[in-house]
């Protein structure tokens, strides 16, 4: 088994063990949505209206929940020191472990979200397309965030400081996203381009997300 | 192989540590850092472990191989055990084995620390002697030649600490390098000494 592998299966088992918190964020996805209907009222065509808003919104929230802990845990127990010290580059263990997330709490919010789409009135062969637009566009940001995480451990703070940090720089996910979902539930302007760049922002953020984290990492060395 | 440090500094929040540390370090050698506490104990040794970023002066090992850094040629031990309360005592340094290097048997490292019979025991439930002994099964299991130990003695009982002497013997025989942070004596009897901070 190499480095990498050993990483991300290690992170998979802590996140679905006791405590580990794999489905928090999609029990926290299903608490959001279904409060929506209670705040807006019972007006079906509005909430079909706005539902792929709202299970954007909602996949947004959770997938940011868990991320604070990403790295924390890590660096309290001293893995975090070990790790560096390891031959596999930083950028690919910090890769690893943001996979192992996304598999662990994006992934989950993409299986849910047909099944809360049918509580906002949206409807079933929708909810498909809306789910496609999740599996694309929920890597973008959980990368993003990983670069949120990096930095609240290298500068001891955690919590807010994260959400404040990494919200802003997932808008454009969100509105390429939302943008998809409603292209291809109510039209008329084409699915093709926004689902196009919501691939392209998910890539980049890949890319450019672990370079960043390992960055963040490193300079948190004192 | 051979370590040599030239006029090391340490900075920590402005603040300096210590500065001109020059030492030399051969194959089977072993070296005891002391000194008061905030002398820059820790700092060194995480300082050699690339943990800490060196503010000026030198340090290389000679004979490690052109395109290893000197971190991948270091154990560190520290204050904190590197373990997941979740994951079995197996587990854990399974992981390790794997990420540290390739897959190699833990069980023989568990045996080295007398933990086998707890190999299946989640290490939550070690106490901290035995969370002590599982990372310390991590420097069996994984061999990499300068171990970086910070007070290694720390909640080990007195059989325990026979144990580690034993490892460190035999480690030092097989051409390994030592270097230990401690306040007292921790049964290497030909360590050199190296005093940190005014005397």
């Amino acid at each position: 088994m190499s480095a990498f592998t050993a990483l991300l299966t290690r992170d998979i088992r802590l996140a679905i063990r006791v405590g580990g918190g794999a489905l928090m964020g999609a029990l926290f996805f299903l608490i959001v949505v279904t409060m929506t209907p209670f705040a807006v009222g019972p007006d079906l065509a509005l909430l079909a209206r706005i539902g792929p808003a709202i299970l954007w919104l909602g996949a947004l929230l959770a997938s940011l929940l868990a991320l604070d802990r990403l790295f924390a845990t890590d660096h309290d127990d001293g893995s975090l020191d070990l790790l560096m010290m390891g031959s596999l580059p930083l950028e690919l263990s910090v890769g690893a472990k943001a996979i192992a997330h996304w598999l662990t709490t994006g992934l989950p919010l993409v299986v849910i979200a047909p099944l809360l789409g049918l509580m906002l009135n949206v409807e079933l062969k929708a909810t498909g397309w809306l789910a496609l637009t999740l599996l694309v566009g929920t890597p973008a940001l959980t990368f993003i965030g990983l670069v949120g995480a990096a930095l609240a451990v290298a500068l001891r703070r955690g919590g807010l400081l994260l959400a404040v940090l990494v919200l802003p720089l997932t808008v454009p996910v969100l509105i390429f996203g939302v943008a998809a979902a409603n292209a291809a539930i109510v039209g008329p302007a084409p699915f093709g381009p926004p689902f196009t760049i919501l691939c392209a922002l998910s890539l980049a953020s890949l890319v450019l997300g672990p370079i960043a984290a390992a960055a963040a990492l490193r300079h948190g060395l004192e | 192989m051979r370590l040599k440090a030239d006029g090391l500094a340490c900075t920590r929040g402005g603040r300096e540590v210590f500065d001109s540390v020059s030492f030399g370090l051969s194959s089977g050698e072993a070296m005891l850092v002391t000194g008061r506490n905030g002398a820059g104990k820790s700092s060194l040794l995480r300082m050699i472990a690339g943990l800490v970023r060196i503010s000026s002066g030198r340090l290389e090992l000679e004979g490690g191989g052109p395109d290893t850094p000197l971190s991948e040629h270091c154990h560190y031990l520290g204050h904190q055990d590197a373990m997941k309360p979740s994951l079995s005592v197996t587990e854990n340094l399974r992981f390790w084995a794997a990420f540290l290097c390739a897959d190699r048997a833990v069980e023989p490292a568990l045996e080295a620390v007398d933990l086998r019979p707890l190999a299946d025991l989640p290490a939550a439930y070690l106490s901290a002697g035995q969370r002590r002994r599982l990372s310390i099964a991590r420097l069996v299991a994984v061999p990499r030649p300068i171990w970086l130990l910070d007070e290694p003695t720390s909640a080990l009982d007195s059989p325990s600490q026979r144990k580690l002497t034993d490892l460190m013997s035999g480690h030092l025989m097989g051409g390994g390098m030592i270097i230990a942070a401690a306040h007292g004596p921790i049964g290497l009897e030909r360590a050199r000494e190296l005093k940190l901070g005014p005397a």
